[in-house]
């Protein structure tokens, strides 16, 4: 190596940065009215303390490079419109059998929602079990969430656990004859929406898990799915908001030996949303998918979409794979942080990883970070990403057959995002979501 | 039906002409095949009548039915009547072969100001068309040519030329990649298209697909131009003495 000599600009530390975080959690917190909780007690003031040592992100946080936590860490949600969040289309999966749970601005609405009786599974609202100090759920709230803070912190997640108002605890013991659907929507135009739930999967039952709509105008929802040995969960979020919503969300799942989870996410619209998914295998030969549709458009001002997943291999013979597809458009901007982590002995893992952009014009971008960290020697991880345009060649054969040219960007856009969508193992639901997209992407193709 | 005129054409993105003066003419009804060695421009010239980007035509004309071709947008060609079955089909995953073919089918019609298609007539029609070309039911509803074999994807493209119904077909090169059989079966399928009002330009290297297609007329291409044309037997000549002699006569 040449001997140069490297003058190096010294950063001054800022002094003053630590008391402004310092103030910024404490009017955050200020604004939210931290219950007290009853059997959630000791893991909300565990979680507070945890915030309070960790602090919120900065600009400077490596976690955050690629997505300013501004927003999220400001004290107050800004007012957004109250326009029809389903879109022209109308509430998805409408006509599906399923039992409803009706959120309103983050709160449990027991009237809207549907007899919470069902074979198969155990379910009651955060709000209600929480006056009492025993709860089944009472070992699972905060646990996924505060083992997920290492090796990465995850600030507002603790946030979520001390603050979380309302959720939804569900114990599935069998095979629930209809899928549970979240469905969220707004009273107040400037609600501040957190809220927490807890799905434990006990061994070998399963249930589909749904969530639609919009909770408020900033939203902060955590997920702690823990599954038993040989449960299956699948979860499918379909989250088309307004232009203006802010949105955070956390999943943080456990899932034991031969146990399968599936994530599967459609995200329409918003200004800012990160989704953070936070995997551990801690039993061999099980299954773990997660993956993302997400469609932006900037026309209507900013849109920036983050995915940043977290899968931790501590099992031999697990299964992961991510497959996350973003379209982007207007000057929209995509971000997808995607790390396996490969334990020592977590031998035969198998962990694969794709995240792809297509961009529909010149001004949006795609800003991707796989990662891979592996301490097994015999092991299989795969990780790929691309950022691309429309594809000339199948737009030139599509309209060469007289199909129009919005209507041969629409296929495009739907073929570009068919890995992710089959992800959605049921038949039906992709179906929708699938018609759902078509419909969104007809109405944009020309804008 | 279709007439070219001194065409001539550019790369759009460098200077390099590639088709010099070519002229043509397809009665209705007829079939032409074009010859000739590798770079004489005859895959340029498909894709220039059907209207595919990367191209500049700096002279001359081509029209069907008196229509002005050059001027259209590729989906307005092919509502014109004007299809080409592409030497390399294009997979496209995630879109059905069914849903795909019936959406051109429409909007061809719709842009003709014709009724749609119902999607029971058109199942009914594309499931018929489908046996006639020994193509699997199941086939129909896997995303477009992902899978397919080199003879599967040239009968989905007969099959789609035999549901849009086009005045003028051009097939780029149909022969490239086909064993004996899938050939005859690709034949067979062009045979059974043919009628008093649709006219066929076929593009190939080889004679041995006009031994199961007849053409009316054979056209030499060289350079980018036509340097002879003349009956079926032009192309027995070609398989014959290769197209050395034939360019060096026509200089």
């Amino acid at each position: 190596m040449a001997d140069v000599a490297v003058k190096t600009k010294e950063v001054t530390p800022q002094v003053s940065g630590a008391p402004k975080a310092e103030d910024a959690l404490q009017a955050r917190l200020a604004a939210l009215d931290l219950p007290a909780g009853g059997f959630t007690a000791a893991a909300r003031r565990d979680a507070l303390a945890r915030l309070r040592a960790m602090g919120l992100p900065g600009p400077r946080d490596e976690y955050w490079r690629y997505t300013d936590p501004a927003t999220f860490s400001a004290a107050k949600a800004g007012a957004i419109g109250m326009e029809a969040d389903e879109g022209p289309d109308g509430p998805l999966f409408d006509d599906l059998d399923r039992l409803k749970i009706v959120f309103v601005d983050g709160i449990f609405d027991a009237d809207a929602s549907d007899d919470l009786a069902l074979d198969g599974i155990e379910i009651a609202s955060l709000s209600q079990a929480d006056g009492s100090g025993e709860h089944w759920a009472a070992d699972l709230y905060g646990s996924l969430e505060s083992a997920g803070q290492k090796p990465v912190a995850r600030p507002f997640a603790a946030l979520n656990t001390a603050a979380a108002k309302d959720g939804v605890l569900i114990r599935v013991t069998g095979r629930p004859s209809r899928p549970i659907h979240l469905i969220y929507r707004r009273r107040d135009e400037a609600a501040d929406a957190t809220w927490h739930h807890l799905v434990r999967v006990e061994a070998g039952a399963e249930a589909t898990l749904l969530e639609t709509g919009m909770a408020g105008a900033r939203t902060n929802g955590v997920i702690e799915a823990d599954l038993a040995r040989g449960a299956r969960l699948h979860h499918v979020a379909a989250r088309r908001v307004g232009h203006e919503a802010v949105g955070l969300s956390h999943i943080f799942a456990r899932v034991a030996a031969e146990a399968q989870f599936k994530s599967f996410t459609l995200s329409v619209n918003g200004t800012l949303m990160r989704h953070e998914g936070v995997i551990e295998f801690v039993g061999d030969d099980a299954v773990a998918h997660i993956a993302a549709a997400v469609l932006g458009d900037g026309k209507s001002g900013r849109f920036h979409h983050d995915d940043t997943i977290f899968i931790t291999h501590g099992a031999e013979r697990c299964e992961s794979r991510q497959v996350f597809k973003k379209v982007l458009k207007n000057g929209a901007v995509g971000v997808f942080q995607g790390k396996i982590l490969v334990r020592p002995g977590a031998q035969k893992t198998d962990g694969y990883q794709i995240s792809q952009a297509l961009l529909l014009d010149e001004r949006s971008q795609f800003l991707a970070k796989p990662e891979l960290e592996i301490y097994a020697d015999d092991v299989v991880c795969s990780h790929g990403s691309t950022t691309g345009a429309i594809d000339e060649e199948a737009m030139f054969y599509l309209r060469s057959r007289g199909v129009p040219k919005d209507r041969a960007i629409v296929f495009l856009v739907l073929s570009f995002l068919a890995d992710a969508l089959q992800e959605v193992e049921d038949d039906g639901l992709r179906g929708q979501i699938n018609d759902r997209l078509e419909a969104w992407l007809t109405r944009h193709a020309t804008q | 039906m279709l007439k070219i005129d001194n065409l001539h054409v550019k790369l759009e993105e460098e200077d390099k002409q590639i088709l010099k003066g070519l002229s043509l003419e397809v009665p209705a009804g007829q079939v032409h095949a074009i010859m000739g060695p590798n770079g004489s421009g005859k895959s340029t010239l498909s894709y220039v009548l059907s209207g595919r980007d990367g191209y500049e035509v700096t002279d001359g004309s081509a029209s069907l039915d008196g229509a002005d071709l050059l001027d259209m947008e590729p989906e307005e060609r092919a509502a014109a009547g004007l299809f080409l079955a592409f030497q390399y089909p294009v997979e496209i995953p995630g879109v059905g072969n069914m849903t795909f073919l019936r959406t051109a089918v429409n909007a061809q019609r719709k842009a003709r100001g014709e009724e749609e298609m119902t999607s029971g007539e058109f199942l009914k029609a594309i499931r018929e068309k489908a046996r006639e070309l020994q193509i699997d039911a199941e086939m129909l509803k896997r995303p477009v040519n992902v899978g397919f074999s080199g003879g599967e994807k040239k009968r989905n493209e007969i099959l789609q030329m035999a549901m849009l119904a086009p005045r003028m077909c051009i097939m780029d090169e149909t022969d490239s990649g086909l064993d004996v059989d899938a050939m005859r079966l690709v034949a067979d399928g062009v045979n059974a298209l043919r009628s008093p009002d649709r006219s066929f330009l076929v593009i190939t290297h080889y004679q041995r697909l006009l031994n199961h297609i007849q053409p009316d007329m054979v056209h030499i291409m060289s350079k980018g131009r036509i340097v002879k044309s003349g009956g079926p037997d032009l192309a027995l000549q070609v398989e014959e003495d290769g197209y050395g002699d034939l360019l060096a006569e026509a200089g």
